[in-house]
């Protein structure tokens, strides 16, 4: 083997086997870390294995739904097929409304029907509606 | 009539990109000059008249009508013109025009083939994006019978950080542009050297520069804002201003190695192509809707289809360009292993992993969605996972390269300052039980970084030691914010004290005030010497709510107090307030700071020498 092929050779094996390396990290990221999003008319179909995970609901917050006490919130999202009760600790987003869109990232409790919200998003423009929710009402319309 | 003047000035535009295409493309570079200053022209005057439509609230044109208001402050009046997609795609277009006419007089450029030919790949571009303005998202529209007053701007919006965020961020994106005009125009003529590094070097520090400050700007907007204290969300828009900054890196790095041994020809002009196809791709994820996001504007699926086609025409065209002369441009040069340029060489291969990566994960949930196969979300935990892991490597690797000499280091006498630096960040290991791997790393390029001065001092070495140190700071700001967070949620009294980290806060109570264009909540929180005064503030005219968060920095640690709803269950005056402890952000806006003044000198310096 020439020098130049030797060096050749070896650069690419390293860039191989760091191809290979980010290949795997990245098929290992999307097979445990990604979040699947439901409607609430889904969360009936789906298994315990399915509910064990953190998942996102999307859909309109029913009016007059919100109740706050203290720093806990209770209200009810649909997607006018099913109705959802979320519950969430913290301090809602500024746009968050009755009446309006919004996507929930949190986990649903088989015991109590309830969905534990970690994070509400609520989205910035008051026309724009998240697509999974303008999906998923289209859907059941 | 001043709308008038501003739209036909636009179509004006159209025409004369059209001949700086056809003057750059065939023979008359004289022509794609004055063509390309032409169009500064024009574009200016087009987004000034649509600036003066703003401030004298002009509610005939559509565009004012549906993103502005008569009582709207001064200052988010004429910031108010990007806040929008028409709008802001005619800065859009001021800027490409910009980068045309520095195409047209850079004086770095010596080969007068390469400018017109630049100049040409620039009209074209430029061509695209104006006919896309005017057929799916003109800004002069106008509409009949004119409303009173207008709908305003989104209150989040009002705020210095917008003012300035898009316009350096657009100076960012549109700045690579330039650069890949004039890697087209490389291509084309056929010769990639060490004058070609020369000419285009300011162009990437100039477009690297400001999306680095764009997106600095950008989290620490998001961090005082939004009220959630975080600075980087792994939003999908988030992303698409990373990508091109991820490649414009390991372009800077790459030109490093094309200006010191004229290697790396072909390489680095697939860079430059990959940096601006990367800033359309970002484009085209943000105006199309095609992703829910923070940053979506309302969806138009013409425009969508219309950023899709000219992302293809250029990609499309770049890279068969690209596979049909860059063979020719081959240098036959080893690189060493232990050496700078075998260093650079795999920082370009980790740096352009990572924006594979990120580019995954971004796309991943639009082709599952696609397919029909399932509705997901790629967040934060799958960028943990794979990006951060990838970046130690490269870390450790930055407080090396600079180490090396070039070519072949006949003796090893880098060992000692490195082994040095290695024992010195040791020895601060020593100090620190938390976070450790993270530490290190930080602990170990800020020590590196320091011992690569080099006296007397030049701007390049200068501007090398300041940015990856500036890096090795934000890291500690970064591990802080992330690992390190305090959070608190109570309900308080007024007269109620409470600890949260190693701050004492006491609760005085809520008060009505009043600002130019909106009503507020405003809580009085005593800590120290200090009043803190978070607000919860009501827009009336697009009847919509902000939270504002008090915010105090100390070097230590940032303290974040969001005030939240009454409670009147728990008392009269009994409200909701959220405390968040960020240790060590303070570190991360100083490093940022800190990375662009190093772009800042290794402009002055690119510029300097000719």
């Amino acid at each position: 083997m020439t020098p130049r092929a030797r060096a050749r050779l070896t650069s690419i094996i390293i860039v191989l086997a760091g191809l290979g390396l980010a290949v795997a990290l990245t098929l290992y990221g999307l097979s445990g870390k990604i979040t699947y999003f439901h409607s609430p008319s889904e969360i009936a179909t789906l298994n315990a294995k399915q509910l064990e995970k953190t998942i996102r609901v999307g859909g309109m917050v029913k009016a007059g739904s919100l109740k706050q006490t203290g720093e806990k919130s209770v209200f009810v999202i649909t997607d006018y097929k099913a109705d959802l009760t979320i519950t969430y600790q913290g301090v809602l987003p500024d746009l968050f409304r009755e009446g309006q869109g919004v996507v929930v990232y949190g986990r649903y409790d088989t015991a109590s029907t309830h969905f534990t919200a970690k994070d509400v998003l609520a989205k910035h423009d008051e026309n724009y509606m998240p697509p999974e929710v303008k999906k998923a009402l289209d859907q059941n319309k | 009539m001043i709308t008038e003047v501003a739209h036909f000035a636009f179509i004006m535009a159209f025409v004369v990109a059209g001949m700086m295409a056809a003057g750059g493309l065939w023979r008359s570079p004289d022509i794609a000059k004055r063509s390309a200053i032409t169009l500064l022209a024009l574009t200016i005057i087009a987004f000034l008249g649509l600036e003066w439509a703003y401030i004298t609230s002009d509610f005939t044109v559509l565009n004012t009508v549906l993103n502005s208001h008569s009582q709207k402050p001064l200052l988010y009046k004429i910031s108010g013109v990007w806040g929008n997609h028409e709008g802001s795609m005619l800065l859009w277009i001021v800027i490409l025009s910009l980068f045309g006419a520095g195409i047209a007089l850079s004086p770095h450029i010596r080969d007068e083939t390469l400018r017109q030919r630049a100049l040409g790949v620039q009209g074209l571009i430029a061509m695209g994006f104006i006919a896309f303005s005017l057929f799916t998202s003109n800004p002069f529209a106008r509409v009949f019978p004119a409303p009173a007053d207008g709908n305003s701007l989104n209150p989040v919006l009002q705020d210095i950080g917008l003012a300035l965020h898009p316009p350096a961020l657009y100076l960012g994106y549109v700045g690579f542009s330039s650069v890949f005009s004039l890697a087209a125009g490389a291509l084309i003529v056929g010769r990639v050297d060490q004058a070609f590094a020369k000419a285009v070097k300011p162009f990437v520090a100039i477009a690297w520069l400001a999306l680095t400050i764009g997106i600095a700007m950008g989290s620490r907007w998001a961090y005082y804002e939004l009220g959630w204290g975080g600075w980087w969300y792994w939003d999908p828009v988030e992303n698409a201003s990373l990508l091109p900054w991820l490649a414009g890196t390991a372009l800077l790095h790459s030109l490093l190695v094309l200006e010191a041994r004229g290697a790396l020809k072909r390489w680095t002009i697939l860079l430059a192509i990959i940096a601006f196809a990367m800033s359309l791709l970002g484009t085209f994820l943000v105006r199309s809707g095609v992703l829910s996001s923070i940053h979506a504007f309302a969806v138009d699926p013409l425009r969508g289809s219309f950023i899709l086609a000219l992302l293809i025409a250029c990609c499309g065209g770049a890279f068969g360009l690209y596979a049909w002369r860059a063979p020719q441009l081959k240098t036959l040069r080893l690189f060493t292993p232990v050496s700078r340029e075998s260093s650079l060489v795999a920082n370009n291969l980790l740096l352009i992993t990572i924006a594979a990566t990120v580019l995954t994960g971004t796309l991943y949930p639009l082709v599952m969605d696609t397919l029909g196969l399932a509705q997901i979300s790629v967040g934060a935990p799958y960028y943990n996972a794979t990006v951060l892991r990838i970046a130690i490597p490269l870390i450790i690797l930055m407080g090396i390269g600079p180490f090396l000499p070039w070519k072949r280091p006949g003796r090893w006498a880098f060992k000692g300052p490195m082994l040095t630096c290695l024992l010195l960040t040791a020895l601060a290991m020593l100090f620190i039980r938390v976070n450790m791997l993270g530490f290190a790393i930080a602990i170990w390029l800020m020590v590196a970084s320091l011992a690569q001065i080099k006296w007397p001092l030049t701007l390049k070495n200068l501007s090398l030691v300041l940015g990856h140190f500036g890096l090795g700071l934000a890291i500690v700001g970064m591990i802080g914010t992330m690992a390190m967070k305090i959070e608190d949620i109570r309900i308080v009294n007024p007269g109620d004290t409470f600890t949260v980290g190693r701050h004492e806060l006491r609760f005085d109570g809520v008060s009505n005030v009043f600002g130019p264009n909106y009503g507020a909540e405003e809580a009085r929180i005593t800590l120290g010497t200090d009043i803190l005064k978070p607000q919860k503030r009501w827009y009336p005219v697009s009847d919509s709510q902000t939270t504002e968060a008090a915010i105090r920095t100390y070097i230590l640690d940032d303290i974040y107090v969001v005030l939240g709803e009454r409670d009147l269950k728990s008392g009269p005056d009994a409200w909701v307030v959220r405390t968040t402890v960020h240790p060590f952000v303070a570190a991360l806006w100083f490093g940022f700071g800190l990375v662009a003044l190093a772009g800042v000198l290794m402009l002055i310096n690119s510029w300097r020498r000719r």
